[in-house]
């Protein structure tokens, strides 16, 4: 960490000159964007600064009780976002319930695993490693589980009659949705799957990055992504599984019929 | 539950093979009505009264309540599998899930021996469902559900899109099932083909279901 370079608010004002020149491209070539551009940029501002003062306290105080609230926050908010990204989600509690419980189950175990087995920090909910982990596990499990559970209602949906047809005649509702679920999860760990193919070659993981920019050397930097992206892959595949198949237990039901009203009435156009 | 058990008995007294007591969903009134072996009864009534509710409520496809019986057994001791392979449902828009037909037969040389009599051949097993017209997709659904072997069958409107001979292909097939002992609850706008096909009629209007005597002669199957 010693050739970390700290930056000054001036240097993060020069920076912003960036996004204000994207404001005038929009102004000029009449996009309509530039008002919400600059407001997502000071949102992004103001959550990341509230963050780090977040972080800050949360990392000189080092309680159990305090790590797992803030981890608790963070995963019903991305339980919220999960439920937002679905075109026709469940309905009722299911929409909230089913992304959030299997978030939370598949991102707290991988986490906690990596906490005992690799890294041991000591003690072993140290916030300065259980939280930046948890993050970032649980920005891709939400991706997969809202991509996963997104592609098993509209499918339904759209191949209604032909699961029906099966269920005619004398299908399981497993078999009959088989091919649905399996489109489902492929859906949900394509993105996992292409992030792994091309890192260190197309892009070079955030984290990464951050780490060596903070002065990691790059081997050792190289390490925690490759530990990351494991930790990503099988929180994922866990969360999207899980999700998944609690999708389908819910859209159909023990007669073996498809319950699509269970679903949300599609959004208006 | 002894109550009930005792109405189950009561009901199955002298029971036809089929019987169907206070069938209801969140739309569908109360609707009791029976078949006996080798017969079938005509669905008549306007577009959206509610015939196809009927038939997906009997198939247990939608959520419902009331009691349905086949040889005396109640429908809810029966999974739901095994009693759609009991009673078909050809609806008048059937699904697919794969591109070719024969994808959709487990045994195609089997399924032949209904499809031939309703106009297909070997080589149908290969055609792209893509091109099929609606009246061969309802015909190679119904010989889908006819392999089965269920011992009732409900159609929607099975000939709704089919030329003259068609029709008459598949009365005919339908006709010889019925000799053989399939009960049909056959949805038809046609009053000249309930006519043809079916002992008795059921009449639905805006959910509520109700036998009427037919104009036609009733022949006992």
């Amino acid at each position: 960490m010693d050739s970390y370079i700290a930056l000054s608010y001036w240097d993060l004002a020069a920076a912003s000159v960036l996004v204000f020149i994207n404001a005038g491209l929009s102004v000029i070539f009449r996009l309509r964007v530039h008002r919400s551009l600059l407001i997502a940029a000071i949102r992004m501002v103001v959550q990341l600064a509230l963050v780090g003062l977040v972080l800050t306290t949360l990392f000189s105080v080092v309680s159990p009780l305090w790590t797992g609230l803030a981890a608790l926050g963070m995963v019903l908010f991305a339980g919220h976002e999960a439920a937002q990204r679905q075109e026709r989600g469940l309905s009722g509690w299911w929409s909230y319930g089913l992304g959030t419980g299997c978030m939370m189950v598949s991102s707290v175990v991988v986490t906690v695993f990596a906490l005992l087995t690799a890294l041991r920090p000591n003690p072993w909910y140290d916030p300065r490693y259980a939280i930046p982990l948890l993050g970032m596990i649980l920005g891709n499990c939400m991706t997969g589980i809202a991509l996963g559970l997104d592609t098993l209602t509209t499918s339904l949906v759209s191949r209604r009659a032909g699961v029906e047809a099966q269920l005619m005649l004398g299908a399981t509702r497993q078999a009959a949705v088989a091919p649905v679920t399996r489109q489902a999860l492929r859906s949900a760990l394509m993105p996992t799957i292409n992030s792994m193919s091309a890192t260190g070659v197309v892009s070079l993981p955030g984290m990464m990055t951050g780490q060596i920019l903070g002065g990691v050397p790059p081997a050792e930097a190289v390490k925690y992504q490759i530990l990351v992206m494991f930790m990503i892959a099988g929180g994922t595949g866990l969360g999207a599984v899980t999700a998944v198949l609690g999708g389908v237990y819910r859209l159909t039901d023990g007669r073996h019929r498809l319950r699509l009203d269970r679903l949300r009435p599609p959004k208006p156009a | 539950m002894a109550a009930n058990e005792a109405g189950l008995a009561a009901f199955q007294a002298g029971a036809p093979m089929f019987q169907v007591r206070d069938l209801r969903t969140s739309i569908l009134k109360p609707a009791s009505f029976s078949l006996s072996a080798g017969e079938a009864l005509a669905v008549r009534g306007a577009s959206g009264a509610g015939k196809t509710l009927l038939l997906r409520a009997v198939a247990d496809l939608d959520p419902n309540e009331g009691l349905v019986t086949l040889d005396g057994r109640d429908r809810s001791t029966i999974a739901g599998p095994e009693w759609r392979r009991l009673v078909g449902y050809v609806p008048a828009e059937p699904g697919w899930w794969a591109g070719t037909v024969g994808e959709h037969f487990g045994e195609w040389t089997a399924a032949l021996a209904f499809a031939r009599e309703l106009g297909f051949r070997e080589e149908t097993k290969a055609w792209p469902i893509a091109r099929l017209s609606t009246g061969e997709r309802l015909r190679l659904a119904l010989v889908r559900a006819l392999m089965m072997r269920p011992k009732v069958l409900l159609l929607d409107e099975p000939t709704a899109a089919l030329d003259v001979a068609s029709v008459a292909a598949v009365e005919a097939l339908i006709d010889a099932r019925m000799r053989a002992g399939l009960a049909v609850l056959w949805v038809t706008h046609d009053a000249e083909q309930g006519k043809r096909v079916a002992h008795r009629l059921l009449v639905v209007e805006a959910g509520q279901v109700r036998e009427e005597a037919p104009e036609w002669t009733v022949i006992s199957p």
